[in-house]
């Protein structure tokens, strides 16, 4: 970078732009409309989408199906992107997906340390921890240490397996089923499946 | 390129800080940020592999004190003014001053179901067979390229197995740079903890990445 005076005065201006984010992207929508490249109605459209019909249900779904029909269970193994397809959820981030359970003797994590890939079609927007600096960083490295920050303590001995999503496969654990959830049905085992359960950050039925 | 977006293994950002019942958004301008980058993807005028590098090319102190979609905002900005649909200025001010480029499409509102159905698939069928089979022992290549890669630093020159061979796909660094989709066979490879992080790794630990197969040579 050179440090003449007119690209000192550039930087100064660039980092201005940026002080207040509800004008700038204001800014942007209203002269991409104004140019006819954008509808704003098209992006109502998709914040309704991931606010009320894609989002962590979809992956909960599809885990109370594993845990309760072995015959998806094994589909889900063999092609996770057409079973999970069957129950209708496909499509953006979740077009080449992968199913890892979680057994008792390993447990799986999965995180992007290259930027945010994450399954949207199943489980929606990324949180905000997913894609900063600390869980990107520590994921690789300290497993145990970000998952007690969930407050999550696995065994000694149970084996982690991490998984980064450097590629555009998209990962979806399925925990194990909490043990004294026999009898439930499909749509109650589904409320035991929270979302961080389906990323490896916490085991499914823990107190959310 | 070794940007600032390769976190895996550095230090020093803190707890991870869950946030209790977090909201999908926390401004409404996130929304718009999350629509616009979704609405101006649908021009057809850059991969997401392009999209990727240009916010990985943001400057390290830029992208590490940003929020997500605060990166993904100035990504877009980059992409728009490169690629003939905003100028800066334009930018700036908020308002038209030149005719944009012709967009292949423009994503409306009666099609977004749709086209967030559809997706974006990048699998591709390849005449070759794939080099490697599950268990093969490989080494990944030592590269430090100034352009886009997918080869995280903390798992270049490390030996791993292969775990998977998981289909052929879209080849990144060939097409964030506008070189063509180059499609490749990509694996899944494991490695132990201590095989990259040294005699103190967890013991339990083992870490996967989904390879091309250009990154990988025999070990």
């Amino acid at each position: 970078m050179t440090h003449d005076h007119d690209d000192h005065d550039h930087d100064h201006d660039h980092d201005n732009r940026y002080t207040d984010m509800q004008a700038r992207v204001k800014a942007l929508e209203t002269v991409l409309t104004e140019k006819g490249l954008i509808d704003p109605a098209a992006i109502d459209a998709i914040v309704e989408a991931y606010e009320t019909r894609i989002g962590p249900r979809n992956g909960a779904h599809v885990v109370a199906r594993a845990w309760t029909d072995p015959a998806f269970a094994d589909w889900l193994k063999r092609d996770a992107t057409a079973a999970i397809a069957s129950l209708g959820y496909a499509g953006r981030q979740g077009e080449h997906m992968r199913a890892v359970f979680n057994t008792p003797d390993t447990h799986n994590l999965v995180v992007c340390t290259l930027c945010s890939c994450y399954p949207w079609s199943v489980l929606g927007l990324p949180p905000v921890w997913y894609k900063a600096p600390a869980y990107r960083s520590r994921a690789v490295i300290d497993p145990r240490g970000v998952l007690a920050e969930f407050g999550v303590t696995l065994p000694a001995d149970k084996k982690i397996r991490v998984w980064d999503s450097t590629a555009e496969l998209r990962y979806l654990v399925i925990p194990e089923r909490p043990p004294g959830a026999n009898g439930l049905s499909e749509a109650d085992l589904a409320k035991l499946v929270s979302r961080d359960s389906m990323i490896g950050a916490s085991i499914a039925g823990a107190p959310t | 390129m070794n940007g600032p977006h390769d976190l895996g293994g550095q230090m020093g950002f803190g707890p991870v800080a869950p946030e209790k019942d977090e909201p999908y958004f926390h401004a409404d301008w996130e929304k718009r940020a999350l629509g616009l980058t979704l609405s101006s993807g649908a021009f057809g005028a850059w991969t997401i592999d392009e999209s990727r590098h240009a916010r990985e090319s943001l400057p390290p102190a830029t992208y590490l004190a940003a929020s997500y979609y605060e990166i993904w905002t100035r990504a877009l900005e980059v992409l728009l003014e490169r690629h003939g649909f905003a100028t800066r200025a334009e930018i700036d001010t908020g308002h038209k001053q030149f005719p944009p480029a012709a967009p292949r499409r423009v994503l409306t509102a009666d099609r977004v179901a749709a086209t967030l159905a559809r997706g974006g698939p990048c699998g591709r069928s390849v005449d070759t067979t794939p080099r490697f089979k599950p268990g093969d022992a490989v080494h990944t290549r030592n590269i430090n390229p100034k352009t886009h890669t997918r080869l995280p630093r903390y798992a270049r020159a490390r030996t791993g197995v292969i775990e998977a061979v998981q289909g052929a796909y879209v080849f990144p660094d060939d097409n964030a740079h506008g070189k063509g989709e180059s499609p490749q066979w990509v694996y899944t490879v494991v490695f132990a903890g201590p095989e990259i992080w040294g005699e103190d790794a967890d013991p339990t630990l083992t870490v996967s990445i989904d390879a091309w197969e250009s990154y990988l040579e025999p070990a």
